[in-house]
């Protein structure tokens, strides 16, 4: 089902957790909610969900107007960290309890819930653990029973706050692979909330970049890697090297020199450009280039991360070099970036 | 956590890595041996000396049969109550925020601090026939005080801070996310505490429930004073192990107190085993 997020502010006694947010998330999407702690993020799907409420703003399950409705009304299916199962329950009990409270004739027959749960527990590859209580299970098998409960009740959104969150990093990877072929297999619409961007990037249809209550981007990976737009972004997405440049006449001048990059919808005055420490092209002759003196090296995995303090004022930047390139053996190195951007200074 | 395999047959639990296994459980043995089954045995003991007839005649008689049906049933209904009363008490103190709470709190610990005579007197002078609450009940035909309804309300009285303080820790330590879960799911508050929350508790509950009845089985003090102790109607088992040794009689004491000790030890044996049982299930 389609969600929108109109412009819903949220203040936990008076401090304010989200600024006037709004968000579009179509039918079937799978979007990742990112960000730093203390972003926002959980408080967004924590709002989505109904548990808790907004200070201002709607928010709508398709057509309809969900700010308005109750928790169980609202038939979302939530997954938290440290999975929240029912200890005293089997895994099937678990998985058939959104369909045993319902009442009346949309109850199913309790024939009918033990099957779907079996059925739910093939789907999360976890057959034959009906009789297991959660304390029986792993952190990976628990997350997924977790994930099978909430799917039961055909919620109309999967809500995930940091599912993989405490889990180590080798089930986390078979996970996230896991939850893509699911999703993929059954079309919920599905948020989820990480400050894991490998997770993010690898696995949402979009991604929701935020900071401090508020959206700074949404996007496909491609986009949010490629055309970050804004600083925080540039630097919270990937590795990046930032330095305080100037603009004037079209040029981008650090110190007293052009430094080769034209930039003629910048506006004039203070800046600072961005680049991707492995996207720089290293050159012989500096006329026109950012040049520094290399001030540390070091070996990371497949690369040579090299620092470099640039001008008179020593500003340092890394840059990403081939092991064996020449050039980190050098004392003085001379590059420009390939892809840049500027942002004016605050 | 990772799985425990299943245990096959009785051994001991693995040492831990403190050191002193043999010790510690040397001294716990010899410790518990001179506290408690040395006195105990001394009593059985006591009361063999009766003879099988001798025995039996006190055991099958009347008066003894009234005394311990009331002892045991009254401990029962009272501790029945305190863990629905206790329950509310302990949720109340542990959910909501109010002015005066701590006061509450500790308020809950005063029967156990209270010398029990003083409950006894406190609470018979209330509901004698022409006391506050005595008086308004007397119309409707309710008589509290000297009959086995007082014993209850003397025991509810005693047994409540062991139900609150048992279930109160546990209680506490409730996941919120397991309730927000089980909204998410579609189930009211209802639902909410009656399947997920209370089953979580039970545990606890029942421990509490142990202790109060085990309390009120052997309460003594306060129950004199309200209870009007007229024997085959609200004479209470240790009151008449009281008159038996004021008779000199100290056999028929021993074998009153042996038959007690019996059932007392059968029924937390049993609850004991429903402990370990809900236990296993939920880890």
């Amino acid at each position: 089902m389609e969600v929108r997020v109109a412009n819903v502010r949220k203040e936990f006694e008076r401090f304010p957790a989200l600024h006037d947010v709004s968000l579009d998330i179509k039918s079937g999407e799978l979007i990742a909610l990112l960000g730093p702690s203390g972003s926002g993020k959980t408080t967004l799907l924590r709002l989505i969900a109904g548990l808790e409420r907004p200070t201002r703003g709607k928010i709508f399950f398709g057509e309809e107007d969900a700010s308005q409705k109750s928790i169980q009304e609202r038939n979302v299916g939530f997954v938290f960290q440290h999975y929240a199962l029912f200890r005293h329950m089997t895994v099937a009990d678990n998985i058939g309890f959104g369909l045993k409270v319902r009442h009346g004739p949309t109850r199913p027959p309790a024939q009918e819930i033990r099957r779907r749960a079996s059925e739910l527990l093939d789907l999360v590859q976890l057959s034959g653990l009906e009789k297991r209580y959660p304390a029986q299970l792993s952190g990976g098998q628990r997350q997924r029973v977790a994930l099978a409960r909430a799917m039961a009740i055909e919620p109309a959104v999967l809500l995930l706050d940091e599912p993989f969150g405490a889990l180590d990093a080798q089930v986390r990877r078979e996970l996230r692979r896991w939850l893509r072929d699911i999703h993929d297999a059954t079309g919920h619409t599905t948020v989820f909330v990480t400050h894991d961007q490998e997770e993010a990037l690898e696995l949402a249809d979009r991604v929701v970049v935020m900071s401090q209550g508020s959206i700074e981007q949404v996007g496909t990976a491609d986009e949010i890697y490629d055309t970050p737009n804004s600083p925080f972004v540039y630097g919270f997405i990937g590795e990046s090297s930032s330095l305080p440049v100037k603009v004037e006449d079209g040029q981008v001048w650090i110190a007293d020199r052009p430094i080769g990059l034209s930039a003629p919808q910048a506006p004039q005055g203070e800046a600072t450009l961005f680049f991707r420490p492995h996207d720089v092209e290293l050159v012989d002759e500096c006329n026109g280039c950012i040049a520094g003196t290399v001030a540390a090296s070091r070996r990371v995995a497949g690369t040579r991360r090299v620092e470099l303090e640039i001008g008179g004022e020593r500003q340092r930047v890394e840059i990403e070099l081939p092991v064996n390139h020449p050039a980190s053996q050098k004392s003085r190195v001379a590059f420009r970036p390939g892809r840049w951007k500027l942002f004016p200074a605050a | 956590m990772t799985t425990a395999p299943a245990k096959a047959g009785w051994r001991f639990r693995q040492p831990s890595v403190i050191p002193g296994f043999g010790l510690t459980l040397g001294f716990s043995l010899a410790y518990l041996t001179l506290i408690i089954l040395i006195p105990l045995s001394g009593l059985i003991w006591r009361s063999a000396a009766l003879g099988w007839t001798d025995f039996w005649a006190i055991a099958t008689d009347r008066r003894t049969i009234n005394a311990l049906e009331i002892s045991f049933g009254t401990a029962f209904i009272a501790a029945a109550v305190n863990v629905v009363f206790g329950t509310i008490v302990a949720w109340v103190l542990v959910r909501y925020n109010f002015p005066g709470r701590r006061i509450v709190d500790a308020m809950v610990d005063l029967p156990f601090a209270l010398p029990t005579a003083v409950a006894g007197i406190a609470l018979t002078t209330l509901y004698a026939p022409n006391g506050w609450l005595g008086s308004l009940l007397a119309p409707l035909g309710i008589k509290v005080a000297y009959t086995p309804l007082g014993i209850v309300i003397a025991l509810i009285f005693i047994g409540l801070p062991f139900v609150v303080r048992t279930v109160q820790p546990i209680m506490e330590e409730i996941d919120k996310e397991v309730e927000e879960v089980a909204a998410t799911l579609g189930a009211n508050r209802f639902q909410t505490i009656a399947r997920v929350l209370l089953p979580g508790l039970a545990p606890a509950i029942v421990t509490g429930f142990a202790l109060a009845f085990a309390r009120g089985v052997g309460e003594y003090g306060s129950v004199i004073f309200i209870a009007g102790n007229l024997p085959y109607k609200s004479e209470i088992a240790p009151l008449l192990i009281v008159i038996r040794l004021e008779e000199y009689n100290y056999a028929a004491a021993t074998a009153i107190a042996a038959i007690m000790l019996a059932l007392s030890f059968v029924m937390l044996l049993v609850i004991n085993l429903v402990q370990t049982w809900s236990r296993k299930r939920y880890g």
